[in-house]
């Protein structure tokens, strides 16, 4: 009984002293699916953070990759367990929106932390992505990348090929990786990660193409997809094709196939602007350019839509927790840690200042190339087709198109038969997902 | 048969206390779980479980109707037969042949069982570094023969390689039982039978096999609830499901539609059925196989 009582006391006593302002830090956790060089980010970061003031704490934890991540998120909520932000990738934003008394708007959070909060200092087509349809934003861009081209310059040379001229267009992109293949540069000319946000989501923006009905999503929940209509059916017909003999290779669905490029047995390689750490690691001779674009489109190029990540803070948590959300975020907006996050990882600048930082310091001028992916998702003011793609379950859609375009690859189907039965299969998925 | 003295208890309650951690433990990691599924297979629920509405057998209505549940289940019978199959054939094999061994069988037999203590999800990860296409050691070699292996794209391929991995990390397990198995087999009847002149081939499909038989039933209903459960691990780091839906497997589909797809309902269905077919396969297993076996 005395034991007891002893410990009771205790706890009783621990529980006053963390009420009192004066020792208490606030813990915010962070889930997150940062590997390798950008988990290193994700780490120094929460130090800064810490080390700059005392009232808050914020905790990484790394769930996985990012369907793992999103799906620990969700089986934590269920469980009343969530953590205060976790990290949800591009194709997740819809599941997010979705869940609305899951999760409270970044837009509302900011304001708390007593500054007052600025649309205006981000990137419009970032925040527009991230964005209710009534203009408030919803999670925090923390990593926005967009799809660009790498190429071995090395590959290049030995093909006959001008090092110092990526391919602009798809068929221009065909005919170097066929010279590469025939020639025997490499083994194989030409490699794509993620074909489904690549070659159809942001082929479609770029190529100013309907991805779906009602703005693809933007506008509304009921989408139908659009994505075999005779453009798309073409593209994939000569991907299709290029991979017979091997001059197209596929590596699997997301980014597994970076390995092919970086041994050097592919020349030609696409891939979001975030790779890129990889690639400069691995030392080899690379060039990049912007993503090639079909000559046919008469838009084309219009604009990229945006890739990566963005932090979603979930609902129910105290305010004193919201409170230093607000104030990480405001950490994480400011122009020195904006600007250093884009120049160490090929992710996107969140901020218009930190793009303008860059740009002052000769960072461009220095690192050509660098600057691609913010011209490619800011140069033209996006139309109804490419201000991005949102469903409530576009993973398991973009699952659907894979499944069918590795069906296509291995020759089972054509492409025609691929893009009807993603179509077909998609629009069932999504009428489900939307309870119809 | 039934024995007409039976132990009793005097005291009443000692035997339910003594009881109890069993039943606990089936209570919280059987019948919780598993009413909690019959539960979700009849709603219809968002992912978070924001909203949720009853729709009775709908789910298992739209699941059973689906091509895709039906592909499900042949890939696992075709799944299951090949690794149970392979796994025992080699292991039996192997088993005979430590049998004869007389220098060093104590080695042989630990490396043998080495395997076994490999984790699925390692021993996917094993079989990936040396046939994956973008990075396998293997794979390279195979395509610089001229042979087109690529498991990304081909299904078969893609089959064979998951039906190897999880046959190898098997064969340690039937391999214990076996050698269990023969050395319970008396040596007078086998050099009996020598005597009388039956070659070693004769010999074993005559005397060792049919006294084999236990071990081998027991083998056959433990390895298919391997191919059937165990598997995950390795059919998640190899091909995850793909190319298509070559190498999707029954409890592949459930964790692709209930976590991946976040369709809860359809994937609780899926369990349910799941575990209507593991309890049927049991059944028969028992009763109309194990009659047939000849316990010696």
């Amino acid at each position: 009984m005395t034991f007891r009582g002893t410990s009771l006391s205790l706890a009783l006593g621990i529980v006053l002293a963390s009420s009192t302002s004066s020792f208490a830090v606030t813990e915010i956790s962070w889930w997150h699916a940062m590997t390798g060089a950008n988990n290193e980010v994700v780490n120094t970061l929460s130090k800064e953070f810490n080390e700059s003031q005392s009232d808050y704490k914020v905790v990484p934890v790394f769930k996985g990759t990012y369907p793992e991540t999103l799906n620990a998120g969700i089986a934590a909520f269920r469980a009343k367990q969530a953590p205060d932000i976790i990290q949800v990738f591009d194709a997740g934003t819809g599941v997010m929106m979705a869940a609305e008394g899951a999760i409270k708007p970044v837009a509302d959070i900011l304001s708390m932390g007593g500054a007052k909060f600025d649309k205006s200092l981000y990137l419009p087509g970032i925040v527009a992505y991230y964005s209710k349809p009534d203009g408030t934003m919803l999670s925090f861009p923390y990593n926005s990348s967009s799809p660009i081209l790498y190429y071995n310059k090395d590959i290049f040379k030995k093909a006959g090929l001008d090092e110092n001229k990526p391919p602009k267009t798809w068929p221009e992109v065909w005919d170097a990786a066929k010279k590469i293949k025939t020639s025997g540069a490499a083994k194989c000319g030409y490699t794509s990660a993620w074909l489904t946000w690549i070659h159809t989501e942001n082929f479609a923006a770029w190529n100013n193409l309907p991805w779906g009905s009602n703005e693809n999503g933007i506008g509304g929940v009921d989408v139908e997809l659009k994505i075999n209509a005779p453009i798309y059916v073409k593209h994939f017909q000569e991907l299709a094709d290029l991979a017979k003999d091997g001059t197209f290779r596929y590596g699997g669905r997301t980014s597994e196939a970076k390995p092919l490029f970086l041994s050097g047995e592919c020349g030609i390689y696409n891939d979001s602007s975030g790779g890129l750490g990889d690639v400069i690691k691995s030392g080899m001779n690379y060039g990049t350019g912007p993503l090639p674009y079909d000559p046919e489109s008469k838009d084309a190029p219009q604009n990229t839509i945006p890739g990566g990540a963005s932090l979603w803070v979930f609902a129910g948590k105290s305010d004193e927790q919201y409170k230093g959300v607000a104030a990480f975020f405001n950490f994480l907006s400011k122009t020195e840690i904006q600007a250093r996050l884009h120049q160490v990882s090929g992710y996107l600048p969140v901020t218009l200042a930190a793009y303008e930082e860059t740009k002052k310091s000769g960072f461009y001028d220095k690192n050509p190339g660098r600057e691609t992916p913010i011209q490619q998702m800011m140069g033209k003011a996006p139309t109804e087709n490419s201000k991005g793609v949102r469903l409530v379950n576009l993973p398991q859609v973009r699952d659907i198109q894979n499944e069918e375009f590795e069906n296509m690859l291995s020759g089972k189907q054509t492409a025609q038969q691929a893009l009807d039965n993603a179509v077909k299969r998609g629009n069932a998925a999504i009428k489900q997902a939307i309870g119809q | 048969m039934a024995s007409s003295t039976r132990v009793t208890f005097p005291n009443k309650f000692l035997p339910y206390l003594l009881l109890a951690p069993q039943l606990a433990i089936t209570a919280i990691f059987f019948y919780w779980p598993a009413s909690q599924a019959i539960y979700q297979s009849v709603l219809r629920e968002d992912p978070f479980g924001l909203s949720t509405q009853f729709v009775g057998l709908d789910n298992f209505r739209r699941v059973l109707g689906d091509p895709n549940y039906l592909n499900s289940l042949q890939v696992t019978v075709i799944f299951s037969v090949a690794t149970a199959l392979i796994a025992m054939a080699l292991a039996l094999l192997l088993a005979v042949m430590a049998d004869k061994v007389i220098r060093g069988k104590g080695i042989y037999r630990t490396l043998l069982i080495w395997p076994y203590a490999v984790a699925p999800a390692i021993a996917g990860m094993l079989w990936l570094f040396l046939f994956n296409p973008s990075m396998g050691t293997l794979a390279y070699l195979f395509r610089s023969t001229g042979y087109n292996w690529d498991p990304l794209l081909n299904g078969d391929q893609a089959m064979v390689l998951i039906v190897s991995a999880a046959a190898w990390k098997q064969i340690s397990y039937n391999f214990l039982f076996f050698v269990a198995g023969l050395q319970s087999i008396p040596k007078s009847l086998i050099e009996a039978a020598a005597i009388d002149g039956a070659g070693e081939t004769k010999r074993f499909w005559t005397i060792v096999f049919p006294l084999l038989a236990p071990t081998t039933f027991f083998l056959l209903v433990v390895n298919t609830v391997y191919a059937f459960f165990d598997t995950f691990g390795i059919i998640h780091a190899v091909t995850g499901g793909g190319p298509g839906k070559a190498t999707e497997t029954l409890v592949y589909k459930v964790y692709n539609d209930g976590f991946v797809n976040l369709i809860l309902g359809d994937s609780a269905a899926q369990s349910v059925i799941l575990m209507i077919i593991v309890i049927g396969l049991t059944a028969i297993q028992f009763r109309y196989v194990e009659r047939k076996v000849h316990y010696g």
